[in-house]
């Protein structure tokens, strides 16, 4: 590994929360990687480190969630910054505003994500109508031979299921849903042309249709708590939440009331609001699944993932157009 | 049917039960102690002309029950598994079967999907993981699980229940290849292959969706499970007789076998101690049916044969 006082070849290249052995390696055999989770120290002192450099970081690398946020103070900290890469499936830690002003490109991860937290939508949405988890519990606790059957489940067939939010991962979560015999129906910004679900412009309305309601969108300023108390009335003690896109997309302290109070049937959750914190009334309730945000963390994604990544960077720094822009150069 | 003496060996279903009672002469034997069972047969086998029995809990280890039954007509299994009924016995006395296939088709094969996506994406075993509080206590480090989507699913049975799960599957661009005794060429989009220990090789989910005979008796046997190997995962929505159980049980411990998810168990309703204790396997209590619509249909099945059986017309869904 070259010492700071070597020239180095390889272009200057920021991470931000790249923990992965393999993927740091990827990255280590093209760029110079300057890596603030391991450097120790503060952020300001790292980002003016780096921008003071021979080789000022012209492309950063950064995962999203609680990592850090790529927002005017940063882009003014590190001048030389041209190109994001977000390997996170959001891009709510990025100010695209900020980007888009200062003609910094943004790339995303693109779809690498779509396939797995779809099937993870579906799984999810499996086990709660079926009970999968918490007939497992009750087979392991013993309770099978002393207390008979466990309780029955709700057919998948026939049941209308509302997606928010019809991009790449909505679209494939309708594409599984509809080969169990599940009605599609969804509500986004605007009516997808190319799809025969039925489209609702507004989420209440969407609700008061569906048995299943699924989150699948992207959080916003506008979609911050999209299913809130009025959208969990309109769907009903006999409804069911799904959520993998983000914990803030939900009203958490609503949802957890209405299970409670028995207004709705029953919630599967991959997401919450103030991660790795759960709410406690959620452990004792059987007619819950509770994943800790994994609907991504495959081996195949992970491989896809710095696939896409490196892709991206080396087309950056070729002068390439970006395979997944979000904002252009 | 109100004359229609009807034994039920165990409670099942709480609205079929209700219904039997109103509708029909019914007798409830898991009401009788154990040692009495003999004697109370005994005392009703001039009125008894008809018995239900479930999937799982059959004849309660006691095929012979039948011969205690001089006045039998028909035998209603609330299930589409009838492999605990002795056919040939029932053709010699010319006791008519009934079975309710149709019906749980479609919950059969979501439950087969959702134990493989479960089993392959560790839900349940994430799902404790939160529970125990470790989500908070660990910050966030976890293993990988693998993709379900475009795995190989090799199905042994592509009857009704098999055909279901291929379409599921289909949605997540899962390849299908299937085994049974004959090829079934109106589905060209699913690849035969002669042996279950080529569809092993050749799948990395192989789900049982086969009826319970002679001939799958013991059909995934140590050799087929070591053909799934280490990545692969077993799924029974059959009967737990159509596995070698301690091998099963063994290669999930050892690691021979990547995983399982599993409806169906030899003994039910015990399942091996050292199944509980492994987080690479899924258990469900025999609910392949188990929905509140599909227990009602089968339920309804059930009375609706009784009832054909009593006015003497042809059964609905008849086995023998």
């Amino acid at each position: 590994m070259a010492s700071s006082s070597e020239p180095s070849a390889l272009p200057t290249l920021l991470v931000f929360r790249v923990r992965e052995l393999r993927f740091l390696a990827a990255l280590r055999e093209r760029y110079r990687v300057l890596d603030f989770f391991t450097s120790g120290s503060p952020l300001a002192a790292f980002l003016a480190a780096a921008a003071g450099g021979a080789d000022p970081p012209r492309a950063l690398v950064t995962v999203g969630g609680d990592s850090v946020r790529v927002d005017a103070a940063l882009l003014d900290a590190v001048p030389s910054l041209r190109f994001v890469h977000s390997t996170g499936a959001g891009l709510d830690h990025i100010d695209l505003g900020e980007c888009a002003r200062r003609g910094v490109g943004v790339a995303s991860s693109g779809t690498v994500y779509s396939t797995d937290v779809a099937d993870h939508a579906v799984g999810l949405l499996v086990d709660v109508l079926r009970r999968v988890s918490a007939a497992d519990r009750f087979v392991r606790r013993g309770l099978w031979p002393l207390h008979g059957d466990y309780p029955l489940g709700s057919k998948l067939g026939g049941k209308r299921v509302g997606i928010i939010g019809l991009g790449n991962i909505g679209t494939l979560i309708a594409k599984r849903l509809a080969a169990f015999g599940c009605v599609i129906c969804y509500s986004s910004r605007k009516p997808k042309e190319s799809v025969s679900y039925w489209y609702f412009p507004s989420v209440h309305d969407l609700a008061s249709e569906s048995d299943v309601l699924v989150v699948a969108c992207a959080l916003t300023r506008e979609t911050r708590h999209i299913v809130n108390k009025d959208v969990l009335a309109a769907l009903g003690k006999d409804g069911v939440v799904v959520n993998i896109g983000r914990g803030p997309n939900i009203d958490e302290a609503e949802l957890v009331a209405a299970l409670k109070e028995g207004r709705i049937a029953g919630a599967s959750l991959d997401v919450f609001d103030k991660e790795p914190k759960v709410p406690a009334e959620l452990f004792s309730m059987d007619n819950v699944v509770l994943t800790h945000h994994v609907a991504v963390f495959t081996t195949e994604s992970r491989s896809d993932l710095r696939d896409v990544t490196i892709s991206n960077l080396e087309a950056f720094f070729a002068g390439r157009p970006l395979l997944n822009p979000v904002l252009h150069s | 049917m109100e004359s229609l003496g009807v034994l039920l060996l165990h409670p099942l279903d709480t609205y079929l039960e209700q219904e039997l009672d109103r509708r029909c002469r019914l007798l409830r034997l898991w009401e009788v102690p154990h040692d009495r069972r003999g004697e109370f047969l005994r005392a009703h086998a001039s009125s008894i002309r008809a018995v239900v029995i479930g999937g799982g809990s059959g004849f309660g280890g006691n095929p012979a029950l039948i011969d205690d039954l001089p006045r039998l007509e028909i035998i209603a299994c609330y299930a589409v598994g009838y492999d605990c009924v002795d056919l040939t016995r029932c053709r010699e006395r010319g006791v008519r079967v009934t079975n309710t296939p149709d019906v749980l088709t479609d919950d059969v094969a979501d439950l087969a999907v959702g134990l493989a996506i479960a089993a392959l994406r560790r839900i349940p075993h994430a799902d404790s993981y939160v529970r125990a509080g470790l989500w908070k206590a660990n910050d966030g480090h976890y293993g990988l699980t693998t993709r379900f989507s475009g795995k190989r699913v090799g199905i042994i049975g592509l009857g009704r229940i098999g055909l279901s799960i291929a379409k599921r599957v289909e949605g997540f661009g899962c390849p299908v290849c299937y085994y049974q005794r004959t090829r079934q060429d109106a589905y060209p989009n699913y690849i035969y292959l002669p042996t279950v220990l080529q569809l092993a090789a050749n799948s990395d989910v192989l789900v049982v969706a086969c009826s319970l005979n002679e001939q799958s008796r013991g059909i995934v046997s140590r050799e087929v499970i070591e053909a799934l190997g280490p990545t692969g995962v077993l799924v029974n929505v059959g009967r737990g007789a159509h596995v070698d159980e301690p091998e099963l049980v063994a290669a999930l411990a050892d690691g021979r076998l990547g995983g399982a998810g599993l409806d169906v168990f030899q003994a039910e309703p015990d399942v091996p101690q050292a199944l509980m204790a492994l987080d690479n396997v899924v258990l469900a209590p025999h609910m392949g049916s188990g929905t509140h619509e599909t227990r009602m249909a089968m339920a309804d099945l059930v009375l609706a044969n009784l009832e054909a059986h009593a006015l003497n017309m042809p059964l609905l869904t008849p086995v023998v």
